[in-house]
């Protein structure tokens, strides 16, 4: 759930914010959180992001996203809805032109819908008529290492190194909502 | 010159694998304009060229391919070459392996010249989406599309108007058509190799689903994509399927029958065949000239004595859709292996996990890719699942028996258009979407990698504006071999045009002007 990033706005619906976050979010992290905010450019660039954060929060997703809906759209690409899908794909849509593009995207697929398909089994393999051989549990190749971790950014001895993955993505502290590309 | 006589000159004497590869090296530097390759690997081409030398002196050759340049599209895997996929977020990646099938193109000897342009990560039907620019199409060089031009008096800058070569694979479909190489490795996932084939005058393959390893290609749809073969002839084709066809034990969905390297019969009795022409393929927004010339073509095989019959494939309408939905859903879970953590692109961020992997995504996919991801995690989401994901595999079963339907009550193989028209301008096609577009051009082809079916595009003829257009042959699973025979016969009876790019053919013209089977021809 969203994180107010304005240190007032903070304080405020503080106790909210904290009922919507998840377990794994700690008190400590919230106030880091602050600071991190509080090194964002000031001004009325901060306010605006934070009423509009606010508003949201406030909505909790059962407002439309956006006042400009896409008259094409189903009207079902909700906040909520964008907020969920970019969590799950970690990629964000980025622009309206990209929900608009989801909105069109569903709508074709609900096409489908006329289609007749009782008694009908899903098909997921061409080859669904052959068996799927097991190979024999042999190692025959291995021992390459350090050839996969010449790819990598970051290495330490014969570990890949990944930032801590206890922290549940929050998109507020990384970027602007719709950055322009 | 078809690749098989190119091995006996080459087995003769009468040039050497070196050579050739000069001359290939050469043509990609002229031809850099069309933007066909990202690498080009000319230290490794030049070396493996030497060692074909050295076996052909020795009389040792490995077989019809040795020696002979060839292509990869960027999105297989290639040992210490860069494979980007057109993207971002493979930029800089170098595998530490080769895809099996350019392993047994490097096992025969064959030379691989460079890695072709693509769509990015193959999500597109113009080859305009990758970072590294558009691929422009060979023809719009030609001698015969200039001079259309000039008699309906066009009088604008002559490269501005410059034509797309279709996707995705279209750098290795100009890479093969003009003359860089004489086979290149596209993929097909909905058509991504009969697409740019069609549009850029060329053959192009893709074989049954399950007959060629996609081990080291870098998968879009696992269930759809097939390893494409892009050459000049449908003899090629047949020469580097048999190479490239076979059980892999690191690819669990390829077949255990055995396979056999074949050469293709020359059919001269067609009477025994029967040809069915879909009749939902006759869509309004097919172009008069792609119609009249399917027309043509099911004349042709009914005036040499074929059975050519109408029939349905009645799901046609909903294919597009079907394969949209399971499309962008398998893409959403491919894709996610990229985070940046074991190759690829990586963030500078490091606040945490998801925040690295959202951020490196961001910075590495493009719109495109995004924009598939998010659709096909929205199919997949728990309420949507049965309604879409489970509804579109259902609906695929529709579309695969209706083929199987077809191939039961007596048909051979199917004839229809590749494409809905010629090649369009590269400013006309971007006036839409990637997914539009999409929708819009895979429309003959989709259904084909849905039922997992072979099939060939073959070029046929010039249209009034001297473009290539082609038509497609679609066969029973696995009688690729057959396909392909009906595919040879109707190519000779065509006998389409070879691409005038006389500017570039002058330093080989001395060549080109001896008419005699012992000069190497590169057409």
């Amino acid at each position: 759930m969203s994180v107010q990033a304005s240190p007032t706005l903070f304080m405020a619906s503080a106790s909210a914010a904290v009922a919507a976050l998840s377990d794994v979010i700690t008190f400590k992290r919230v106030a880091r959180l602050g600071e991190d905010a509080l090194r964002r450019p000031t001004g009325s660039e901060m306010w605006a992001r934070a009423v509009h954060l606010c508003l949201r929060a406030a909505a909790r997703g059962r407002r439309g996203f956006t006042s400009k809906a896409d008259p094409q759209g189903s009207g079902r690409v909700t906040g909520e809805l964008i907020q969920h899908l970019e969590r799950l794909s970690l990629v964000d849509f980025g622009s309206q032109e990209a929900v608009a593009r989801l909105e069109k995207a569903i709508a074709f697929a609900d096409r489908l819908r006329a289609v007749n398909t009782d008694g009908v089994e899903p098909m997921e393999s061409v080859l669904e008529d052959r068996c799927l051989y097991l190979r024999s549990d042999n190692v025959v190749e291995g021992n390459c290492a350090e050839e996969l971790l010449q790819n990598s950014h970051r290495v330490v001895e014969e570990y890949f190194v990944a930032p801590p993955g206890n922290i549940s993505w929050s998109k507020l502290d990384e970027k602007q909502p719709f950055p322009h590309h | 010159m078809q690749v098989t006589m190119v091995s006996v000159a080459l087995k003769q004497g009468q040039v050497t694998p070196t050579e050739l590869c000069q001359r290939c090296l050469s043509l990609i530097k002229k031809t850099k304009f069309l933007n066909a390759y990202i690498t080009v690997s000319e230290e490794v081409a030049l070396k493996q060229a030497e060692e074909a030398e050295k076996r052909y002196k020795k009389g040792h050759s490995l077989g019809d391919l040795d020696g002979i340049p060839i292509a990869v599209k960027d999105n297989f895997s290639t040992s210490g070459i860069e494979t980007t996929c057109a993207s971002n977020m493979l930029k800089g990646y170098v595998p530490p392996y080769n895809a099996t099938v350019v392993q047994k193109l490097l096992d025969q000897g064959a030379l691989l010249m460079g890695k072709t342009n693509l769509d990015e990560f193959a999500m597109g039907s113009g080859s305009t989406d990758g970072i590294f620019g558009p691929v422009k199409n060979p023809w719009s060089y030609s001698k015969q599309y200039r001079e259309k031009r000039k008699q309906n008096s066009h009088s604008e800058n002559e490269d501005s108007n410059w034509l797309i070569t279709g996707g995705s694979s279209g750098g290795s479909a100009a890479a093969v058509s003009a003359f860089t190489c004489f086979a290149a490795l596209g993929s097909d996932t909905g058509g991504s190799t009969r697409n740019p084939a069609a549009h850029c005058g060329v053959v192009g393959l893709k074989p049954s689903y399950g007959l060629v390893s996609r081990h080291g290609l870098i998968p879009l749809v696992n269930s759809m994509d097939v390893p494409g073969i892009l050459t000049r002839c449908v003899d090629d084709a047949a020469t580097v399927l048999g190479i490239l066809a076979g059980h892999d034990p690191k690819d669990s969905t390829t077949i255990q029958d055995p396979v056999k390297p074949f050469t293709l019969p020359s059919l001269t009795d067609v009477s025994k065949l029967c040809i069915g022409i879909p009749k939902e393929y006759l869509t309004p927004e097919l172009s008069s000239e792609v119609h009249s010339l399917w027309s043509k073509a099911a004349n042709l095989f009914e005036s040499e004595g074929a059975k050519v019959i109408e029939v349905s494939l009645p799901h046609t309408s909903y294919s597009i859709v079907c394969y949209h939905v399971l499309c962008t859903s398998e893409v959403a879970s491919n894709m996610a292996r990229f985070d940046g953590l074991e190759y690829g692109h990586r963030c500078d961020s490091s606040v945490s996990t998801e925040a690295m992997y959202a951020a490196t995504r961001r910075e590495g996919f493009n719109d495109v890719v995004r924009g598939r991801i998010l659709s096909g995690n929205f199919f997949l989401l728990k309420e949507n699942y049965e309604n879409y994901f489970v509804k579109a595999q259902k609906v695929r079963r529709l579309i695969a028996n209706d083929f199987v339907n077809v191939f039961n009550s007596g048909v051979d193989v199917l004839l229809t258009p590749t494409t809905l028209s010629e090649a369009v301008p590269y400013t006309e096609f971007i006036k839409e979407d990637n997914r539009t577009r999409s929708a819009q051009d895979d429309i003959f082809t989709q259904a084909v990698n849905m039922a997992g079916l072979p099939a060939v595009s073959v070029p046929m003829a010039l249209s009034t504006q001297g473009l290539p257009i082609g038509l497609q042959f679609i066969g029973r699973a696995f009688c690729d071999q057959q396909l392909l025979t009906v595919a040879k016969w109707f190519e000779k009876q065509v006998q389409f045009p070879v691409i005038q790019l006389q500017e570039l053919m002058d330093d080989c013209s001395s060549v080109f002007e001896n008419e005699k089977l012992a000069s190497v021809s590169l057409k």
